[in-house]
């Protein structure tokens, strides 16, 4: 048999659409998967894995303050999330949701250091800030969508430089007009009608996002903002051809993505930090694109993949801490398990056929 | 063992290949003999290219063996192809641009050396062999698309190739160019290589090749010596049953102007004039054939006509029912589709223009009506009732309105996409390349449909490739040559020759693509 044995040991085949019961048998799989490969990690920093599994769950979930603890931690990677969907339907790679949260977090700061103290009604001050806070997301966001739809400068890189000024400006501010005690490099907490009120032992920012999930699925799906949106990312022409404004979309998704980010810069300083420091947005914005991608692009799946990803990165900062176990392998446990819930994705759409077993289909 | 050349140079047994469900390629059984022209033939989605594509290392069978000369042998790459002397032509050319014929020649080929000199003398000699015409020397920018075909054919020659597979080659090429790719084929053929060709276009198949062999829905149906075959039995053995192959060409009884362009001039992005001082007048009741070489400008002129491409000079006018005149220059493609200048059949990529690939018949509908409904929301009663008279009217094969257009046979993209252009009726109906990629049966059923709305006084532009379709289906046919009208004829009283003469020529001066 020379020629059995010439064939390639694994091939791949495009698979067509798979049965939704097996889609998630792969999906939990992968997380079998990565659980058994981040044991590596931990084993050789000589602890138990078994054990620091345990302790990852117990520590999301286990008391209420975890959970509160957790939750406070999907809220901005949840709203961030629904604030990049559109821009990706659209196929417009928004990768500047990070600035967009910090220059939120910079505009509603603006209103709570300035005119707080002049504002009695604490609600009058929030829906300021928030109002604030939109505009300086929607700015941010804007202006590569502007240079987008006019010069088609590429978005990904642009959004992404945007983030770096966005975050010089708070260092600025931190070190220089907003700094409390000279020399501290700290912006001083936020008066009390300038915070987010607790519910259920949480900043209110929870009940925001789950609004915001319904009004981004309405939107997505049944208005013609919406329409336009996946018709702009599935064809360019066709939606020219159709007699869409192209550009104006393109800058009106941007401006709209980049206002939720800008709330959620707000929920950021309001509720969960009570002020504004230049790690604000602390990557959400990059981890937001994992939880866009996973739950593609679904609103209400979003909910459980920000909430997965919340356990996982609360679960490794209990690790840390009871088990002093480095922060650098608490990562890449966290790194593995994100790598293989993306990567089985590439399973869910390829099927391997190793040689010699040409009829049986090998599941990943 | 010393090798002897047997007349059998590739045999096929029970070759099967699928793709998730769908099934491309089931128990194929094939020879392909030297000394001879395979035509094979199938409709669209008949997996055709799908076979060649594993016999030329793109693909690896799922199933059933591939001999050469008598040997088993497994074809893992393109390069295993190359080694087996199998080479193919593909529909798309991979070409450099900026490379001389020579050097695209010997890319990818690693002999230790680079003898331009050598290969020059080793390309000239191919040339003179089969009659070829080309300069080695020449950049592929300058080429013409015939030129370039001929550096892939000589490429693939020049690695030795034996087994030649051709993927449509004619699809881009004049009638004259044809004929002189078919002088080279004959030449090849008797100088024993095996020659395999990819078509669609039975006049051709009956004109070059020695066999037919013929699939159906991936399944092998047979071989039949061309000699004995007609174009009619070669149809009925394609579909599987007996089709009617002729186009009715009703006379209209009173066509009046309905869209008279004037000078028409649009320049591209680099400053360089894509149609030039172009006048025509398309009347109701008609069908007017556009022709050209591809990349005269009919794609520039169906975008001009609907608004999507900025107009340097000329008019557009519009004559509506009434007696009223609208100049459609300046307008919106949304205006100009209110008024009923509605465009039929998408260009080149059907799914790049006219549909969106992801969405179902519904949301395809609602691209026309997409801005009804009330407030921010849209609405999807209407678009639904019109993608469920499609879907029956047309007899689209399609599991629901909702089921992502993309994953639809070609032939039903089709369907869709005109269905919701017709459903208006609009006055003005343009179309382009309508039957590209489509199989027979689909094909008359387009042409049928296009004589409908032509005879409810419709004006209908059918830019067109296949010559000899253009010269059944048309009223008059508009020739244009390197953006400018080389002539307009009238199709009852004209030959395949002369338009093919007018496509490379205005007025005595050689056109180029």
């Amino acid at each position: 048999m020379t020629n059995e044995s010439k064939t390639p040991l694994i091939r791949l085949a495009k698979r067509d659409a798979m049965d939704p019961k097996k889609v998630w048998a792969i999906r939990i799989g992968s997380i079998v998967v990565a659980l058994i490969l981040g044991m590596i990690p931990i084993l050789m920093a000589g602890k138990n894995p078994f054990q620091s599994y345990g302790i990852m769950i117990s520590g999301a979930l286990s008391k209420p303050g975890y959970i509160r603890q957790t939750v406070k931690k999907a809220i901005p990677l949840l709203g961030c999330a629904l604030a990049i969907a559109p821009c990706f339907k659209m196929k417009f790679w928004n990768i500047g949701a990070e600035g967009q949260i910090t220059m939120g977090a910079i505009f509603a700061s603006f209103i709570s250091i300035n005119l707080a103290s002049h504002i009695q009604s604490r609600f009058i001050v929030l829906v300021l800030m928030m109002l604030a806070g939109a505009l300086g997301g929607a700015l941010w966001a804007f202006i590569p969508g502007f240079f987008k739809a006019k010069y088609n400068t590429n978005e990904t890189l642009f959004t992404l430089m945007m983030n770096y000024i966005a975050i010089g400006i708070v260092r600025w501010l931190q070190g220089g007009p907003w700094e409390g005690r000279p020399g501290t490099q700290i912006i001083p907490m936020f008066p009390d009608n300038a915070r987010l009120p607790n519910v259920f032992g949480v900043y209110c920012g929870w009940i925001i996002v789950l609004v915001l999930v319904v009004l981004v699925h309405i939107y997505m799906n049944y208005t013609k903002h919406g329409y336009e949106v996946a018709v702009i990312g599935d064809s360019l022409n066709t939606a020219r051809y159709a007699g869409m404004n192209v550009g104006w979309v393109m800058m009106r998704t941007m401006l709209l993505s980049g206002a939720i980010s800008g709330v959620v810069g707000w929920m950021l300083v309001s509720g969960a930090n009570g002020t504004l420091n230049s790690d604000v947005a602390g990557g959400v914005g990059f981890t937001s694109i994992t939880v866009a991608w996973l739950s593609q692009l679904n609103s209400f799946a979003m909910i459980i993949i920000a909430s997965i990803l919340a356990i996982i990165d609360k679960g490794s900062a209990t690790l840390q801490t009871k088990l002093s176990v480095p922060a650098s392998v608490a990562e890449i446990v966290s790194g593995i398990l994100l790598f293989c819930m993306l990567g089985c994705e590439f399973f869910i759409n390829y099927k391997l056929i190793f040689r010699g077993k040409k009829d049986k289909e090998v599941q990943a | 063992m010393q090798k002897v050349q047997s007349k059998c140079a590739i045999e096929l047994k029970g070759i099967t290949k699928t793709f998730g469900k769908v099934v491309a390629n089931d128990d194929i059984n094939l020879s392909i003999n030297r000394g001879e022209i395979l035509c094979l033939l199938g409709e669209n989605g008949s997996g055709k290219t799908t076979l060649m594509n594993m016999l030329s290392g793109i693909y690896q069978p799922d199933g059933g063996e591939i001999f050469k000369d008598g040997e088993p042998v497994a074809i893992r790459s393109p390069r295993d192809a190359f080694d087996l002397g199998i080479g193919m032509i593909h529909q798309h050319y991979h070409l450099v641009d900026v490379f001389t014929a020579a050097q695209n020649i010997i890319l990818g080929l690693d002999d230790g050396k680079m003898d331009l000199g050598a290969v020059n003398e080793k390309v000239k000699e191919i040339c003179d062999r089969y009659g070829f015409d080309i300069d080695p020397k020449k950049k592929v920018y300058d080429m013409s698309v015939s030129q370039k075909q001929t550096v892939e054919i000589v490429k693939v020659l020049y690695r030795g190739a034996e087994i030649l597979i051709l993927d449509e080659p004619t699809a881009v090429l004049t009638p004259q160019e044809t004929d002189k790719l078919f002088a080279v084929l004959r030449n090849m053929k008797a100088d024993n290589k095996a020659i395999v060709l990819i078509t669609h276009k039975l006049a051709e198949v009956l004109d070059v090749s020695d066999k037919v062999a013929i699939l159906r829905k991936g399944k092998y149906i047979g071989t039949v010596d061309t000699k004995t075959a007609t174009a009619q039995s070669l149809t009925d053995m394609m579909v599987g049953r007996s089709v009617k192959l002729n186009i009715d060409r009703p006379l209209y009884s009173n066509p009046k102007d309905k869209l008279v362009i004037e000078n028409l001039t649009v320049v591209d992005g680099e400053g360089i004039k894509k149609l030039d001082s172009v006048t025509f007048t398309a009347k109701s009741g008609e069908i007017l054939g556009v022709a050209g070489i591809a990349g005269s400008g009919q794609k520039e002129l169906l975008e001009s006509i609907s608004g999507l491409y900025p107009i340097m000079e000329g008019s557009i006018l519009f004559n509506g029912d009434d007696g009223s005149q609208i100049e459609l220059v300046g307008k919106t493609p949304m205006q100009i589709r209110n008024i009923g200048v509605g465009m039929g059949f998408v260009p080149e990529d059907r799914l790049g223009m006219g549909l969106v690939g992801s969405m179902g018949m519904t949301n395809n509908m609602m691209l026309r009506s997409w801005r009804h409904g009330n407030g921010m929301f849209f609405n999807k009663k209407a678009p639904q009732a019109l993608a469920e008279k499609v879907w029956d009217e047309l007899e689209v094969v399609t599991p629901s309105t909702e089921f992502p257009v993309r994953r639809m046979s070609g032939g039903n993209i089709q369907k869709v996409l005109v269905g919701r252009e017709i459903a208006s009726k609009p006055p003005v109906l343009l179309t382009a390349y309508a039957v590209r990629g489509l199989d027979i049966n689909t094909s008359y059923a387009i042409y049928n449909l296009l004589t409908e709305q032509k005879m409810s006084g419709a004006a209908v532009l059918y830019i067109g490739e296949e010559l000899d379709v253009l010269l059944e289906l048309c009223d008059r046919i508009l020739v244009l040559c390197g953006g400018k009208v080389s002539g307009i004829v009238d199709a009852r009283n004209t030959t395949k020759e002369e338009i093919g003469f007018m496509m490379t020529t205005v007025g005595g001066k050689g056109g180029k693509e």
